[in-house]
Formats: C-alpha cells, sequence, structure tokens
C-alpha cells in the first residue's frame, strides 16, 4: 500500500488504495478495460491486509460473490466498464432488494456495446439509477481527480455501510487512467454497518427512522433467510402487497430521507454567478477552466459540480435555479443530467445542454462558447 | 433410530410445504437433514444457497439454519464469495438442471475447477419444471415438453460427466429411489474437502407426466417415477445381475404382455429411455430373446443394461482446495512485507 504522504498516482490506483483503507476486505472482478488496473493493484495489496481477491468467471459472477461476501461480514467491492456493468444489472437489484452494502465501480466507457472500447464517456448515468428492473433508489457518486478516486471510494464504503446499500463509483476512462498528484491521508474516517444488538433482530425492517436495519451476516446464529422475493421484515417470503409496498418504499425512502446527508457539491465562483456551468466527473475539468476564462473577460460565471449525482441534489439545484439566469449541463454523452435538471428547475431558469460524444471531453473552449452565448 | 418428529422439529421452519403433492424435493431435504444430523453438524454454521426454480425451495425457507437464496442460476457465484471469505461456513448449494446446467452451466464448471469447498446438489428433473416444464439441457432426444410439441431435437448434458471432467473432487450421482445411498453420499460429500457434487434425478408428478407421457391417476404417479429411476438405473460400484429383458412395444403394450406370458415372469414397467415395456425375466435370456423378437407386437428386445442411467460414486479424491490457498496467499503476502 502507498504510505501516508504525496504521490504522483494513476486514477484506478487511487481508488484501489482507499477501498482497502475503507476497509475492503472481498474484491471479486473480471478483467475489462479500463478498469483492469483496479484489480492488477488490489490484487497484491488485499491480502496483505487479510483480504481475499478473487478473479471470476465473469462479471455476473462478480457481483454475486461480492453480495455473498457483503453477507458473511465482509465490505466487498467490484470494478468494471460497461459491457460488465450491463451483466451486472439483475444482481445490482438483488443487492438493493436484500439492502445489500457492496461498492460496485463503473469506470464507463463509449457506447453503446463495444463503442469506442475503451475511450472515456459518461453514458451511463441513468444505468446506474435505472439499470435493473423494479423500483430502487440509487447512490451514484462522481469523481473528478486521482484525489477524488481514492476519497469517495472511501465515502462510497462509507455510505455503502451507513445506509445498507449498494453504493455506484461512476468514474470514466480519464479519471481511471491520469497520473496526478495523490495526499494519502495519516487515516481516513470508516464507517461499519449497523451489527444486531439482540437475537431477535429484524435483518428487513425496522422502526428506526433512517429505515436502515441492523445487518447480521451469516455463521452468527440468526438463521438467516435471504431472498430476492418479497418479504416480511424477518425475511419469511410473502408476496402480500402491504409488504410489497413496505419494503419498496421503506428501501427507496431511506436513501431520499438522507439525501441531504449524501449531497456532495463543489462549487466554484458561484455566490454571485448568473450562468452555472453543472457538470459532474471528467467533464467538469473542461467546465472549470471555461468558467476561469469566463471570469477574466467578466462575464459572472460560476461552477456547480455534483460529486453525488443520484439522488439527485434537487433542493440546491432548485435554488441555484432561482439565484442564475442559466444552467449549462455539461457532461461526456448525449445530454442525460440535463433532463434531470430541467426537471428540477422546472423553467425557473435557461437550461443548456453541452453533451459530447466521441470518447472526448468536451473542450474549454467549447464550454466558454456557450457561456459567452448565454451572456447577455 | 429417530422419528420424521425429531428432524422437522429441529431442522425445519414450521409452514406449508411449497411443493406439489409427490414432489421430490421433499425425499432430497429429508435425506440432507439426515446427514447434517448423522455428522452432528452445526447447523448455525451451515449455509444453504439456491437460485431459482423449484429446487431453490428445498433449503429455502424449509432449512432453518442460514439461506441464502439467490437469484436465476448464480447460487454457486454468491456462494463463492460467502465460502472464499469465511471458509468456516459449511456452504451447500441446492440447484436445479436447468438453474445449475442450463443458465448457470457457466459458474458450475468454474467452482468445479476452482475446487472450492462447495457442496453443490443438483437436482435434475429433466425439465424447467416451475415455469411449466420447457426442454432443459437435460431433457432426452425425442422426449416431448412444452417447448418441444415435435419432440426435443436436442441431446441433454451428461452433467455428472461434464462436472467430472471440469475437476470436481468429488462427484456422485442418485436418485429419489436411493434414499440410503443419497444419504451416505451427501455424507461423504459433507466431510470431503473440495468441490463437491451430487446429481439427483428426481421426479416431478407434475411435469414428468407429459416428459415421460405417464397415462393414468395423478396420484399413482410419484411411486411409478420412483420405481422407473429404480428400473432404468444401475449402480456402477455394484455388479448387474441380468436374467431379464425388455420388450418394447410397436404400438400396444398390453399386447406384448399377453404374448409374453408363458416365457418367464412378465410385467409392463415405466423405462425412461422406452418408455412402457414389457420385463420378462428368466435366466436362460437367449432363448427368451429369439421367442420376444418373434412376436409381431414387439419392435425391440432390449439387453437389461440397454439406455440405462450409470448411478454411484464416480470421483472423490484430494486436491489443493481454494479456500485453503487463498489463506496460503495471505499468509504469504504477509510473510513477504
Amino acid at each position: 500500500m502507498l504510505k501516508p504522504g504525496r504521490h504522483l498516482a494513476l486514477g484506478n490506483i487511487a481508488c484501489a488504495e482507499g477501498a482497502i483503507r475503507a476497509g475492503c476486505r472481498f474484491f471479486a472482478g473480471y478483467p475489462i478495460t479500463p478498469a483492469s488496473e483496479i484489480s492488477h493493484h488490489i490484487s497484491g495489496e488485499l491480502p496483505k491486509v487479510g483480504g481475499i481477491f478473487m478473479q471470476m468467471e465473469d462479471e455476473i459472477a462478480s457481483i454475486a460473490s461480492i453480495i455473498g461476501a457483503s453477507w458473511a461480514g465482509a465490505k466487498s467491492m467490484t470494478a468494471t466498464s460497461g459491457p460488465g456493468y450491463d451483466l451486472m444489472m439483475e444482481n445490482v437489484g438483488y443487492a438493493h432488494m436484500t439492502e445489500t452494502p457492496l461498492v460496485l465501480v463503473n469506470v464507463q466507457r463509449s457506447g453503446p456495446s463495444t463503442g469506442q472500447s475503451t475511450d472515456p464517456s459518461q453514458q451511463d448515468i441513468y444505468q446506474a439509477k435505472y439499470g435493473s428492473h423494479g423500483d430502487y433508489e440509487v447512490i451514484a457518486i462522481t469523481p473528478w481527480s486521482v484525489q477524488e478516486m481514492f476519497d469517495l471510494t472511501v465515502r462510497a464504503f462509507n455510505l455503502a455501510e451507513t445506509y445498507r446499500t449498494p453504493v455506484m463509483l461512476m468514474s470514466d476512462g480519464l479519471i481511471a487512467h491520469i497520473k496526478e498528484k495523490l495526499i494519502v491521508p495519516e487515516k481516513v474516517e470508516i464507517v461499519n454497518r449497523k451489527k444486531p444488538t439482540s437475537m431477535d433482530c429484524t435483518p428487513w425492517g425496522t422502526d428506526d427512522p433512517s429505515g436502515v436495519p441492523e445487518m447480521p451476516a451469516f455463521g452468527e446464529g440468526h438463521r438467516l433467510l435471504v431472498t430476492g422475493s418479497t418479504h416480511r421484515p424477518d425475511g419469511v417470503r410473502n408476496f402480500a402487497p402491504e409488504y410489497h409496498q413496505k419494503i419498496v418504499y421503506r428501501i427507496r425512502d431511506k436513501i431520499l430521507n438522507a439525501e441531504p446527508k449524501i449531497r456532495d457539491i463543489h462549487t466554484e465562483h458561484i455566490d454571485d454567478a448568473k450562468i452555472a456551468v453543472l457538470s459532474f466527473g471528467a467533464s467538469a475539468r473542461p467546465s472549470i477552466e471555461a468558467v476561469e476564462q469566463a471570469r477574466k473577460q467578466g462575464i459572472k460565471a460560476g461552477l456547480y459540480r455534483l460529486k453525488t449525482i443520484w439522488p439527485f441534489p434537487e433542493d440546491p439545484v432548485r435554488e441555484l435555479a432561482d439565484q442564475v439566469d442559466t444552467i449549462i449541463v455539461v457532461e461526456m454523452n448525449v445530454g442525460k443530467l440535463v433532463k434531470e435538471v430541467e426537471r428540477v428547475v422546472c423553467g425557473k431558469a435557461n437550461v443548456v445542454s453541452l453533451g459530447k460524444v466521441g470518447g472526448q471531453l468536451p473542450y474549454a473552449h467549447e464550454v466558454l462558447d456557450i457561456i459567452r452565448r448565454n451572456n447577455q | 433410530m429417530k422419528n420424521l418428529f425429531y428432524y422437522r422439529d429441529k431442522y425445519v421452519r414450521s409452514q406449508p410445504s411449497a411443493f406439489c403433492p409427490g414432489c421430490g424435493g421433499g425425499i432430497i431435504l429429508n435425506c440432507f437433514l439426515r446427514a447434517i444430523d448423522d455428522l452432528g453438524l452445526d447447523q448455525d454454521k451451515i449455509l444453504a444457497v439456491s437460485g431459482i426454480g423449484c429446487t431453490a425451495w428445498i433449503p429455502s425457507p424449509n432449512f432453518n439454519g442460514d439461506t441464502l437464496h439467490t437469484t436465476h442460476g448464480r447460487a454457486i457465484a454468491f456462494a463463492t464469495g460467502a465460502k472464499a471469505f469465511n471458509p468456516e461456513l459449511t456452504t451447500v448449494v441446492f440447484t436445479g438442471d436447468g438453474d445449475g446446467a442450463g443458465i448457470g452451466g457457466n459458474h458450475l464448471i468454474h467452482a468445479a475447477r476452482r475446487n472450492i469447498d462447495l457442496k453443490v446438489i443438483l437436482v435434475n428433473n429433466m425439465s424447467y419444471a416451475m415455469t411449466g416444464g420447457q426442454i432443459a439441457p437435460t431433457t432426452m432426444h425425442g422426449e416431448t415438453t412444452v417447448t418441444s410439441p415435435y419432440g426435443n431435437p436436442e441431446f441433454p448434458f451428461d452433467i455428472t460427466q461434464l462436472v467430472r471432467a471440469a475437476g470436481a473432487s468429488y462427484v456422485a450421482k442418485w436418485s429419489t429411489y436411493h434414499v440410503i445411498e443419497l444419504t451416505n453420499a451427501i455424507k461423504e460429500a459433507l466431510q470431503h474437502k473440495g468441490f463437491s457434487f451430487i446429481e439427483i434425478l428426481s421426479q416431478c408428478p407434475t411435469q414428468q407426466r407429459r416428459i415421460f407421457n405417464l397415462r393414468g391417476p395423478l396420484d399413482t404417479l410419484p411411486p411409478r417415477i420412483l420405481d422407473m429411476f429404480m428400473e432404468s438405473t444401475y449402480n456402477r460400484n455394484r455388479e448387474t445381475k441380468g436374467g431379464y429383458l425388455y420388450a418394447v412395444p410397436k404400438t400396444d403394450v398390453k399386447k406384448v404382455l399377453e404374448q409374453a406370458r408363458g416365457l418367464g415372469e412378465a410385467k409392463i414397467d415405466d423405462h425412461m429411455g422406452y418408455g412402457q415395456v414389457v420385463r420378462v425375466d428368466n435366466p436362460d435370456t437367449e432363448t427368451l430373446r429369439s421367442k420376444l423378437e418373434s412376436f409381431n407386437e414387439v419392435s425391440y428386445v432390449a439387453d437389461h443394461m440397454e439406455k440405462k442411467i450409470e448411478l454411484g460414486l464416480f470421483e472423490k479424491y484430494d486436491r489443493p482446495e481454494l479456500t485453503e490457498s487463498l489463506q496460503e496467499i495471505i499468509r504469504r503476502a504477509r510473510s513477504e512485507q
């Protein structure tokens, strides 16, 4: 493992380092570019701290095994890219229904299908939210730097453990494959899942206002009934409408009610801004450059960067719409998050989409051009 | 001798059974519970993992221990994660033929290759029974199902040989007729260190009625299918006696029975390979054969071993087991630090 201090590190390696420090002790993966370096690094480092690395036969087995390991008591993670992410979706739904904490890293690449493997993209953000069938609410976080690949991987584990839910770390081929400064702290803050306080605990129901039940592990004598079928708080399968409604709303509300705590927004020059550039992940990098240039030209532009895209921070974005005239949404896809912004802003501000596909970041001058055109 | 109530009260969660009347699932649960009880295993340290299909319901919710009821075909992959992280868990996977050899076939062969210490009980009813009796990768050539109304154009896997070739270090195959042998096999598997695989031919009165063209009242089917398993299988570890032949009818099995009376002890039997046949017992099989072949109602005379399914112990040997190798990696990585 990297020693605390300053390093020049690859994004994917920062992710693996963050995972181990957050307490990850089980990793399963299947080779795929541009996510592979996470496996390379963690396969060497995990055994040193007593953890298990497994290379599985496919991505379906990867996520299945980390769910199994999570119920055996491990903080667990897998990492993949678009095609593997597709294959994982059924078991993502299973993890939501069984409320299994895990971290799923998607190093996004340009699709559909094999597309421009393995150039970066941000095309999978709705898949993160809606990829599996049925209703559930996901947490998805978006790092924009090597440092955040470390910091937000730690946060991903803490959120997964706090809310007993899968967390999507939506990286991309660019952040994964750049080398830049990484400061490894002496110590990171770690959160662990709520363990049962008694043998009669109900692992899928709670009176706690957080909506997050206690989580026993296999082999502790709780005789667990872990099932993806609709179940009662004690795990017994029951398809009655009231049980289904109860569990679906609780696994949704435990995330939505915690949105103010989950939200993570980074702003620059936003206090007096009239034009906000709303972006996330790698495409926020040219966005900040464009904002700085616009400021030099006397344009009141600001950066509004989401480090957590799901659950969507509705209230803060609505407040932003009250303040600014225009919100420019910059992203590496045909224009996806912009739809969520439009829904939330609801006409209170002018919403402009700058989506770019082709495996390239939007250029700063392209963003600046749109800022200037919207500056009357 | 412990009675059934002992096993039910100690190991089964009290709730109504989800199985159809006459299902093989209850027999297999019974054999499994007797095996763990005989070995004195702590039921709190047993994890039963299952996927989707009727077989998945054998442990979930019936087994009163830890259960993990997963997605279709993926039980072995889920179990791999739990077992690799906590090798103390005795991890038993219950899977069907569709679940384990169809959608989950890849996980099955890779787990066998890894020789991870999972006990996989694959219940083979030769169809996708829960979804309505469609052709499975185990349905025999020519059989009629809801998705093969003209007969199955495909050939089945021999799952036991497949898993054996993939590297499983314990492999056995039995049927729900062979409850003593099956219970002993489960005990052997539980004590074996490495990937342990038991294929069980199991009766499904609901769907096999169509597959094996079994006519007659529904409540007669379960014992008939069990008798068919007995008739159509042999134990590879024991010598077969012989002294009988099967007369396969052209059309009407009853006419063959009439013609065959007097040649020896003759009766109508269900045979997995030939459908309804007349079995005639007579030690002088040469004379018996020539006489049966001369009958106009007989299309074919089969030797007692023809189209019989091989059961028994296929493989039992030691080779490095995965969770031990993983713990060895941890020791090495730590000592190199």
